[in-house]
């Protein structure tokens, strides 16, 4: 994926997110701390804000142009989003959930339901409600359903961050699995140097609202000495 | 009971139902905008809706009467226009009804839309679908039990309406008296046995709507 970002700029309240960036992978990691603005970065990549001024796009497929009025509105994006609380519908059972979005298979082959939950091993649980579900299985239908949606890219907004590091050992392998199998492009913001190291193979360093650089996850954190976990240790959970 | 009892209770029953009626749509969707855009003016509306839960019922009344009256600018026009004649109608009762219960409609149908995570939202809309869809397949689902209790809160308002109905409809046996007009009257002309009897029933509709108000509330938090 070519993922290119121009003069935007977009401001909240005192806060102002300002990107102006072109890279390219298959997993582009958005790394920094709170507040760095990876969530809103994220969000006008998904079109859920619109900023004063900037161009989106992801391959050949303008999302977002201001200077020419062009902003395709999020349900016209073909972006699965995953937020950080997952935003999984309570009042719907795991299975309506999977197939809000879902597109005919005619339209997405190699993604269909039965697949999909085959490869995030969700079929047990497919006719039980939202609220039975343990941290981790809310975690792989809310990737589950952006995957069914088709999307061209899929948004990851620290998915892992209020898991505890045992959970996190058993999803990780779950992200590399849909990294792998479906080959879908992927934003993934993390405040996690592990987690950038094991799933991105390009990663976006923010700080204060701004993209400070854009390299190989290992050229930034290999000088790091504050990584508990070295790169691989999540293949051992397997 | 008598028959002009029965009437009195119809009378009630009917003008408070069909004022809820007609303020559900206004209320659900000027509650929707309250939660969840920003517009200019949304202050000065607020407000405007609030007004009737503060002011005086018979200052609302006397404001109804000079609006709905044959020289105010809407009694005059749907007068001119439909020959229609508000004041001291039983059409005045539902519009007393409905104005003085709107606001107990907008702030529980706005809290129920509050309530829900606008990130619902948003994820529905990457998902492919239209803000229409969003909205009746997200939106409404949670906040029916909202909904529905501010509907109750409203109908039982109407019920109890009085201060602004008598002003704006007056005490027209058989037209414009309703329940809590009736009881006033009762009490006036020294009737208290009777007026006690209606006291009764009115009590027992407003238990069993704030009950069943109360009963979807906590179904809805407890979800």
């Amino acid at each position: 994926m070519n993922f290119s970002l121009k003069n935007l700029h977009l401001r909240q309240g005192t806060f102002l997110l300002q990107a102006d960036l072109e890279t390219s992978g298959q997993v582009i990691g958005i790394f920094g701390s709170s507040g760095a603005g990876k969530t809103s970065l994220l969000e006008v990549v998904a079109g859920l804000r619109q900023p004063a001024s900037g161009f989106i796009a992801v391959d050949e497929r303008v999302l977002m142009d201001i200077s020419t009025r062009k902003f395709l509105a999020p349900e016209r994006r073909g972006v699965g989003y995953v937020p950080q609380d997952l935003a999984l519908f309570p009042h719907l059972s795991v299975r309506k959930n999977l197939t809000y979005g879902h597109k005919p298979a005619a339209l997405s082959p190699g993604i269909n339901l039965a697949h999909v939950a085959e490869v995030l091993e969700i079929e047990p649980m497919l006719d039980r409600p939202i609220s039975d579900l343990s941290g981790g299985q809310k975690q792989r239908v809310a990737f589950a359903r952006a995957l069914l949606a088709s999307p061209r890219l899929l948004l990851m907004d620290e998915p892992l961050a209020s898991l505890d590091h045992e959970l996190k050992l058993k999803i990780i392998p779950y992200l590399k699995r849909i990294r792998d199998e479906f080959k879908i492009p992927m934003l993934y913001v993390s405040h996690s140097p592990d987690e950038v190291i094991e799933l991105c193979d390009r990663v976006i360093v923010m700080r204060g609202g701004q993209c400070l650089r854009t390299s190989r996850p290992g050229e930034i954190f290999e000088a790091s000495t504050s990584m508990a976990l070295k790169p691989g240790i999540y293949d051992s959970s397997k | 009971m008598t028959a002009d009892d029965a009437q009195v209770i119809g009378l009630t029953l009917g003008t408070a139902g069909l004022s809820t009626l007609i303020i559900f749509p206004f209320g659900v969707g000027l509650a929707w905008l309250l939660a969840r855009k920003e517009w200019p003016g949304k202050s000065l509306v607020e407000t405007l809706v609030a007004l009737p839960l503060v002011m005086p019922p018979v200052a609302t009344g006397l404001i109804l009467l000079n609006l709905l009256g044959r020289h105010g600018p809407i009694g005059a026009f749907l007068e001119n226009t439909f020959g229609a004649e508000i004041v001291f109608t039983w059409k005045a009762v539902v519009a007393a009804m409905a104005v003085m219960s709107f606001p107990f409609l907008v702030r529980t149908v706005r809290l129920a839309f509050e309530e829900i995570n606008p990130r619902l939202e948003h994820v529905a809309r990457t998902l492919g679908a239209s803000p229409a869809r969003v909205f009746a397949t997200i939106t409404l689902p949670l906040a029916a039990r909202g909904m529905l209790a501010g509907t109750v809160w409203a109908f039982a308002r109407a019920l109890g309406e009085f201060g602004a109905t008598i002003l704006v409809a007056g005490n027209i046996p058989g037209h414009t008296t309703v329940m809590s007009v009736a009881i006033y009257s009762d009490i006036q002309l020294g009737q208290d046995g009777h007026a006690y009897q209606l006291l009764g029933v009115s009590a027992l509709l407003a238990f069993a709507a704030i009950l069943f108000s109360n009963h979807f509330s906590r179904w809805g938090g407890a979800r």
